[in-house]
């Protein structure tokens, strides 16, 4: 996908190990299931009426569908508004691009440093890494970015970026790096850190931030936060980029309403953000403040592809609150570094697939209990475990309905070997006679299995096959049933 | 082909075919109303959970209320605007012995350093406000401009209880934000800036104001 | 994901879908299933040409094979009666899973139809024969898992544990964390292993710290999940599908 594909590459074929090596380790699993039973709790307490919640779902899954389906007018209109309104529409075709097109801005403006709100579309194209390439500084505002960037890390959480840290973690790792004191009073540690980038406000060249909703009726990107730092990323600076995924555009301003209600409900329980940041235009004559240029920045990478399907589709509705991964009982488990991509939990197992192929990312899809928690909660009805199981079917090309999907990396998971074990066992399971004959299913369990039973009885004891079968025991009795 | 050609029309040249746009019904957020007085309790309410310092004064002594604050918190100085009525009202009523009145008369590039490190708070009014989500409704002016609510450290904002909408639907809906076209800026404010990125513990003022001050002039 | 169901009045017949793992592993359960459908006065068919849902090969991708075996299921079911399944998850592949499979398939007419009569046992029970439970046991003390399946794509969280209520004798107590899944997830748990066996670990912890007698579910899936974990940790807990402890309090003396 993009220069930084080598690196997602080698985290996939570390899979087993990362996710080994995360499940070991206490803090982690601590940090994690703190932290999701936390934010579970307060999203159940943001939605005490349940048909309200329901009915806002329906609502934003249907404005979510309606913008989608008439995704090109609507980024015409979106880059049409915005023009006449002053500001830059670029489009990339993927992150590389992305980063060439903001890379070039920087150059233009002779700027030497860049302050960032938070994106996770520059996490996708990892922006930092191609601007310091280039000599140019990037710098993290969000506390939770700050903190990750200052670890040489990258974000654990969509929205919560060093959830995996605890106070004690972050008070050294600033102490190390930036010489505070050791402190376990978050206050102090929160005041250290606007006093440093306070400073980087000041001086930055260019500010650059994502975009939650980008409004095609009037031009306008909205920004979702509590910090302020996207206020003054986007304020302070004489420049402005917004980057965002071509998919994050709505039709009308209205439309923002309930999304922003789910949106914050579902991510942290919060009823509203702090701020909700509506930027339709650089500085005008007599202003007094505010970026003499404004540039929107549009990415595709991969996405106008998972536009081509029906089923696929419903993955581009994200909102990216992160209530899925908040309610995923295996992201609790792993955190989000063990997955190895830039979106962890179930979202992230359903999107990384087509930004990063499925050869790439064939661990993810099946990285899942289908317990379908991700669905319950997701804001915007995305059916998550369906999707799930419908990439399983891609990664083994095992629907011949499904041969011109054009999905990255179709069958790329497929082996002569598992193939096989499905054929004989769709022969023995198509004909009650055959599954009968060998007390049929105890047999071909033990065949499907053969070298997987070991991974079931290191934590369990085998399962014991009954005397008799249920087939047998009716037949016994001489009911119905008793012939076939 | 540009990129831009490219990607529109890979969109437009979709594989499953047109799609059709599902009906929106926008009842459940419509379907949020509350009486007058009912809408400043919520408010009250909402933007207090979220850490706001809520007072409820009247026309006439909103001002003795503020100067009383402003001298209790140990402010040095306060950013004011104008030409606003709020601020024009503060003008004439201040008195020497209360801090230094402070104004945005010149663009950010001139006092940048002055702004970010020499003022202790600012008052703004607002457009209007939200009960349903306790949230402040300001569209910054070259009066009141953008980082005046952002910077300082204590941000007042003064607040007429008739102000007071339903929903922020309702606020789109009823004052034409779209017919008359949207600002340069237009924000919603809930609360003084907050983080919890520290292990989910609530920190205030991290980026922004640490303290947001309402009047509610009834 | 499912929509209300209206339920029908109780029928004379139904037939009866005993699932593989049931089968093999627990027919026990199948059998106490159709004695307490039996004991509503219903005549249970149980086609013995039937084998498996279908549902291991749709959850690994291979719905080409899924499609085969589930066609031959469709045929098992030519009369309009309900289908009965002792489990929440074979019968929400069924229910949930079939139309999709057969769309645009010779087979999707009647994979609609046996889709809309499939019902989970313990929501038949309930819903539809209005089952009334007397408690012939020793006073116990239970826990309920009800497998995600049965709770999120059937809609049946409350079944189980008010199909329990009935039992005089019958303390049923609530784990930490009851909704989470127990890491079965069919071929999940061999697939990763280590993520299935840090949430089985801890889905026994919760019921142990309980001090529940035994275990109820309506997933021989979780059951055999959770009960193998157990053992192995030896723990005291057993397990039981809930077919057969309703059939045992009914009739223990």
């Amino acid at each position: 996908m993009s220069h930084n594909q080598s690196a997602a590459q080698g985290a996939v074929k570390a899979f087993h190990p990362r996710v080994q090596e995360a499940i070991n380790n206490p803090q982690i699993r601590a940090n994690f299931r703190k932290a999701m039973d936390g934010l579970m709790d307060k999203r159940l307490a943001a939605f005490p009426q349940d048909d309200e919640l329901q009915q806002l779902r329906d609502l934003a899954a249907a404005i979510r569908l309606r913008a989608l389906s008439k995704l090109p007018e609507l980024l015409e209109r979106l880059e049409a508004n915005l023009t006449a309104n002053g500001v830059k529409v670029h489009w990339a075709e993927n992150g590389d691009q992305a980063c060439q097109i903001i890379l070039d801005i920087c150059q233009q403006k002779n700027a030497k440093s860049v302050i960032k709100g938070k994106s996770m579309v520059s996490e996708e194209m990892e922006l930092n890494h191609y601007l310091e390439k280039h000599n140019i500084e990037a710098l993290e505002s969000d506390l939770g970015e700050y903190i990750v960037q200052l670890a040489e890390e990258t974000p654990s959480h969509i929205i919560m970026p060093a959830i995996h840290k605890n106070t004690d973690q972050i008070s050294d790792l600033m102490h190390d790096k930036t010489g505070t004191k050791r402190s376990r009073d978050v206050e102090y540690l929160t005041a250290e850190a606007r006093q440093q980038l306070r400073e980087r406000f000041e001086k930055a060249d260019i500010g650059v931030s994502g975009v939650n909703f980008a409004v095609a009726e009037t031009g306008t990107l909205c920004l979702v936060e509590n910090e302020g730092n996207g206020r003054l990323t986007t304020t302070v600076p004489p420049v402005h980029i917004a980057v965002t995924g071509i998919e994050k555009v709505v039709e009308n301003l209205e439309d923002v309403t309930p999304l922003l209600s789910l949106l914050t409900r579902s991510a942290t329980g919060q009823h509203i953000t702090t701020y909700f940041n509506m930027i339709s235009s650089p500085r005008k004559e007599g202003e007094l403040d505010g970026p003499e240029e404004v540039h929107l920045v549009l990415v595709d990478s991969g996405r106008s592809n998972i536009y081509q399907d029906d089923e696929l589709l419903d993955t581009l509705r994200c909102i990216r609150c992160g209530a899925c991964m908040n309610h995923c009982p295996v992201y609790t488990r792993i955190g989000g570094h063990a997955y190895g991509y830039t979106y962890p939990g179930p979202i992230g197992k359903i999107l990384m697939p087509h930004l990063a192929g499925l050869d790439d990312a064939k661990d993810l899809p099946s990285a899942s209990s289908l317990c379908g928690a991700c669905g319950e909660v997701c804001p915007v009805r995305i059916p998550i475990p369906k999707l799930l199981v419908r990439l399983r079917e891609e990664a083994v090309a095992g629907d011949s309905q499904h041969n011109d999907s054009g999905v990255k990396g179709r069958g790329s998971k497929r082996s002569t070997s598992e193939s096989l074990i499905w054929k004989s066992w769709a022969g023995m399971h198509k004909s009650g006679g055959l599954y009968r004959a060998g007390t049929g299913a105890a047999t071909v369990f033990r065949a499907l299995m053969p070298n997987k039973i070991g991974a079931w009885t290191k934590c369990r004891t085998a399962p014991k096959l009954a005397a008799s079968t249920l087939h047998q025991q009716v037949k016994a009795r001489g009911k119905n049933g008793g012939e076939s | 082909m540009s990129a831009r050609d490219a990607i529109l029309n890979r969109l437009r040249n979709r594989r499953d075919g047109e799609l059709t746009a599902p009906v929106s019904d926008f009842s459940v957020v419509e379907a949020k109303q509350w009486s007058v007085s009912d809408r400043v309790d919520l408010f009250q309410q909402k933007i207090e959970s979220v850490h706001a310092e809520v007072h409820r004064v009247s026309q006439t002594d909103w001002l003795d209320k503020l100067k009383a604050l402003v001298q209790a918190k140990g402010l040095n100085n306060l950013l004011v605007p104008q030409k606003a009525q709020v601020g024009v009202d503060i003008r004439q009523q201040w008195s020497d012995d209360l801090p230094e009145l402070l104004s945005y008369g010149q663009p950010i590039e001139g006092w940048k350093a002055e702004l970010f490190s020499g003022v202790d708070g600012a008052v703004t009014d607002v457009r209007s406000a939200i009960a349903e989500t306790g949230s402040l409704v300001l569209w910054p002016d070259n009066d009141q401009p953008r980082l005046m609510s952002l910077v300082p450290p204590v941000h007042f904002a003064i607040v007429d209880a008739d102000q007071l909408k339903n929903t922020f639907h309702e606020v789109i809906r009823s004052e034409g934000w779209v017919n008359q076209g949207m600002p340069t800026n237009a924000l919603l404010i809930s609360g003084p800036s907050k983080t919890a990125d520290i292990e989910q513990t609530l920190a205030y003022g991290v980026h922004g104001p640490k303290e947001l001050i309402v009047l509610i002039r009834q | 994901m499912s929509s209300i169901k209206l339920y029908p009045p109780k029928p004379e017949k139904v037939y009866f879908f005993g699932t593989c793992l049931v089968d093999m592993f627990y027919p026990d359960a199948g059998m106490a299933g159709i004695q307490l459908l039996e004991r509503e006065g219903i005549e249970v068919i149980f086609p013995q040409d039937q084998t498996c849902c279908g549902q291991p090969a749709y959850t690994s991708g291979f719905h080409d094979q899924a499609r085969e075996v589930a066609a031959a299921q469709l045929t098992l079911f030519p009369q309009d009666y309900p289908v009965v399944l002792p489990s929440g998850s074979c019968a929400g592949m069924m229910r949930e899973h079939y139309p999709e499979l057969f769309t645009g398939q010779p087979e999707e007419a009647l994979a609609k139809n046996v889709a809309n009569r499939v019902y989970e046992l313990t929501e038949f029970l309930m819903h539809v024969c209005h089952i009334r439970l007397e408690d012939k046991g020793e006073p116990v003390k239970v826990a309920m898992h009800t497998s995600c399946s049965a709770r999120r794509e059937m809609g049946l969280g409350d079944v189980g544990p008010a199909l329990l209520g009935q039992l005089d004798n019958v303390e049923l107590v609530e784990q930490a964390r009851i909704k989470e899944c127990c890491g079965f997830g069919g071929a999940f748990s061999v697939r990763h292993p280590e993520i299935s066996e840090a949430m089985v670990t801890d889905k026994v912890e919760a019921i142990d710290a309980t001090g529940a007698d035994s275990m109820i579910t309506s997933d021989c899936g979780c059951m055999m999940n959770i009960t193998g974990a157990a053992e192995h940790m030896k723990k005291d807990f057993k397990g039981e599908h809930i077919a057969s402890f309703l059939w045992r309090r009914c009739h223990e003396s």
